[in-house]
């Protein structure tokens, strides 16, 4: 097992090593130095006797190969530098204002998937091939294939313009529930055919028979053979859903306008900020590759089959 | 009792001789034609591509003509202050919104397949080398694979478009042509592993040992047998593959990154409509709901196919 998460641990290293090669690589082609960039964030009206100094300040000097070693080690860090448009911001207390509300969305996301995808999950399998069945997982395939962005606007038009219950601005905390809602619609319907299979393969296994050939009462067999174990993946696909939850909020915040990581990223590539650009990238990634990493190292402790492979 | 029997047997044989013979494909078109879903996700296509084809002559205007009597922002025809010359109102610079719809039809089915393609021929070419040869190549294509697969995608679509959007190369066919080579770059891997995995459990098969021993070419297996007998699951793969990147298309136009204005495009009127939603929600609701609805036709096709073509992974 130490061996496996080991393995499976140095493997997030190329990963990591490629996304700060490829973002480097791009700020390096990007058309117009870093300079015109900063110099553009601040209306161009910095003075040209302003740029020695101000590239000395971040290294910039520097050859090019000492530039990317440089980069790696401060992203290794989480040191991005400083935003181009807010100054004496750095990289990192730019991403951490808007974290937080990032943060709190995925969480009542996860929470209000969790609530609607499990029970309609289980009914839909010890149900399997009745109308619940049927309804549930027409319900599932509608809600995982709509993109949220386009659910959002249908809900901003009718619960914002048309019935006037939230605020369209951000003022408040009613502002979560539409984000929140939408996000969740998305995550549910995965979990319902999440749960959906793995509780229909496990009341296939043979000692949900040997219980039910003993006379344990039908309730007793699903609660404490059925779903004990049918529930499993679904416990362990929360950690990565959480992660894919709080960068999937890229495009929802934007929709509702939440001062978020999402739309601080989007108006930091509006405004040609890169270190802004490449920190929230570099940030995201190492989410995501974090949640991936977990749920691999979850099935491995789960099921030692996966180990082998 | 025997001779009707013997009767029996002769009409029965005479029926199977009549009978065509039915292969994979008669069969899994016997099947996709029961599913009801399906078949409406392949008349929506059907009738988009006609209407992307055809844009030119049938979007009443030119989608990109600003027209100098006309208002901006009319409504609708079936709402109040609507200008009869444009069925589904004008856009913030008069535009008619009909005529851009029909040709952001054109980008969203043209973003669809031309990634595909090129990840179909890159994955397959990299999927066929490494499952055949087997050993160090296969070994290093699919760390390259693996790493690749970890890449999230999305943030790789926005820092290309935010870095590269206005580079000559990025304003190519109103950002098109970078949108491909991004999607490109890092779909190939999802085809690279289907594929490995076909050709692995194909390359053991008897009857393409039994081609290898009488002396078939190897480039003559691969074409005949490998390559036909993996395109079931490459099928389904691909039509899951396309909505995929009509959707990121629009997310990322949405974002203000994908197809560059005043090319029209699903995402880029959303955008544009977005901060009309108090003033009128029904512009954005157009195009955000043709999205949907393209989404929604390419997956139930999908299922459709995927049971169709693979009945025992039916349940």
């Amino acid at each position: 097992m130490a061996r496996f998460a080991l393995n499976r641990i140095l493997w997030t290293l190329p990963v990591f090593w490629l996304v700060i090669t490829v973002t480097f690589v791009l700020i390096q082609v990007t058309p117009g130095s870093p300079w015109d960039a900063f110099n553009a964030a601040n209306g161009g009206r910095l003075s040209p006797d302003l740029r020695p100094t101000w590239e000395r300040q971040h290294g910039l000097d520097k050859p090019v190969a000492q530039q990317y070693v440089n980069y790696i080690v401060n992203s290794a860090r989480f040191q991005f530098g400083e935003s181009y448009t807010q100054q004496g911001q750095t990289v990192i207390e730019r991403i951490m204002e808007g974290f937080p509300y990032s943060a709190r969305i995925g969480v009542y996301a996860l929470v209000l998937a969790a609530i609607i995808g499990v029970p309609l999950g289980v009914i839909a399998a010890l149900k399997q091939n009745t109308m619940v069945d049927y309804v549930s997982l027409f319900f599932a395939t509608v809600g995982a294939t709509v993109p949220s962005f386009v659910i959002g606007f249908f809900m901003l038009a009718f619960f914002g313009v048309r019935l006037n219950w939230v605020p369209i601005l951000w003022t408040d905390w009613r502002n979560y529930i539409l984000p929140v809602v939408v996000l969740g619609i998305g995550t549910s319907a995965f979990i319902a055919r999440l749960t959906r299979a793995s509780i229909l393969e496990i009341t296939r296994q043979d000692y949900v028979r040997t219980a039910r050939a003993k006379g344990l009462p039908e309730r007793t067999v699903t609660m404490r053979h059925i779903l004990r174990n049918g529930l499993i993946p679904v416990v362990t696909i929360m950690g990565p859903a959480l992660a894919a939850l709080i960068t999937g909020t890229i495009i929802i915040e934007n929709v509702f306008g939440v001062p978020g990581m999402g739309y601080l990223y989007i108006q930091s590539i509006g405004a040609r900020d890169y270190p802004v650009i490449m920190g929230t990238t570099l940030f995201y990634t190492f989410f995501i590759v974090l949640g991936n990493m977990l749920v691999d190292l979850t099935y491995g402790v789960l099921d030692p089959r996966i180990k082998a492979s | 009792m025997t001779v009707a029997k013997t009767e029996q047997l002769g009409a029965l044989r005479a029926e199977a001789a009549q009978a065509k013979p039915r292969g994979l494909w008669s069969d899994a078109w016997r099947r996709l034609k029961k599913n009801k879903a399906a078949l409406a996700g392949v008349a929506y296509i059907a009738l988009l591509a006609f209407i992307a084809i055809f844009a030119g002559l049938l979007a009443p205007h030119d989608p990109d003509f600003i027209p100098a009597d006309a208002l901006a922002n009319t409504p609708p025809v079936w709402q109040e202050g609507a200008d009869r010359r444009f069925l589904l109102g004008t856009d913030s610079l008069s535009r008619d919104i009909l005529s851009r719809l029909i040709y952001g039809a054109r980008i969203s089915l043209v973003v669809g397949f031309i990634p595909v393609a090129l990840e179909l021929l890159l994955g397959a070419t990299v999927g066929i080398m490494s499952g055949w040869l087997g050993g160090r190549w296969d070994n290093l294509l699919m760390r390259l694979v693996d790493v690749v697969y970890a890449f999230p995608s999305l943030l790789f679509f926005i820092v290309v478009s935010s870095a590269l959007g206005s580079t000559p190369f990025g304003r190519m066919l109103s950002g098109l042509v970078l949108l491909f080579v991004a999607f490109a770059i890092t779909g190939w891997v999802t085809m690279a592993r289907l594929v490995r995995g076909q050709v692995l459990t194909l390359k053991n098969k008897e009857f393409i040992e039994a081609a290898r021993s009488v002396g078939v070419p190897t480039q003559r297996i691969i074409w005949r047998h490998v390559i036909p007998n993996s395109l079931a699951p490459i099928i389904v793969s691909v039509t899951f593959g396309i909505p995929g990147y009509i959707l990121a298309e629009a997310a990322l136009s949405y974002l203000g990154l994908g197809i560059h204005p005043p090319a029209a495009s699903w995402g880029n009127m959303v955008r544009e409509f977005s901060t009309l939603i108090s003033l009128n929600a029904v512009f954005v609701l157009m195009p955000a709901a043709l999205i949907a609805l393209t989404m929604l036709a390419f997956t139930f096709l999908g299922d459709g196919l995927r049971d169709a073509l693979d009945p025992q992974m039916t349940k």
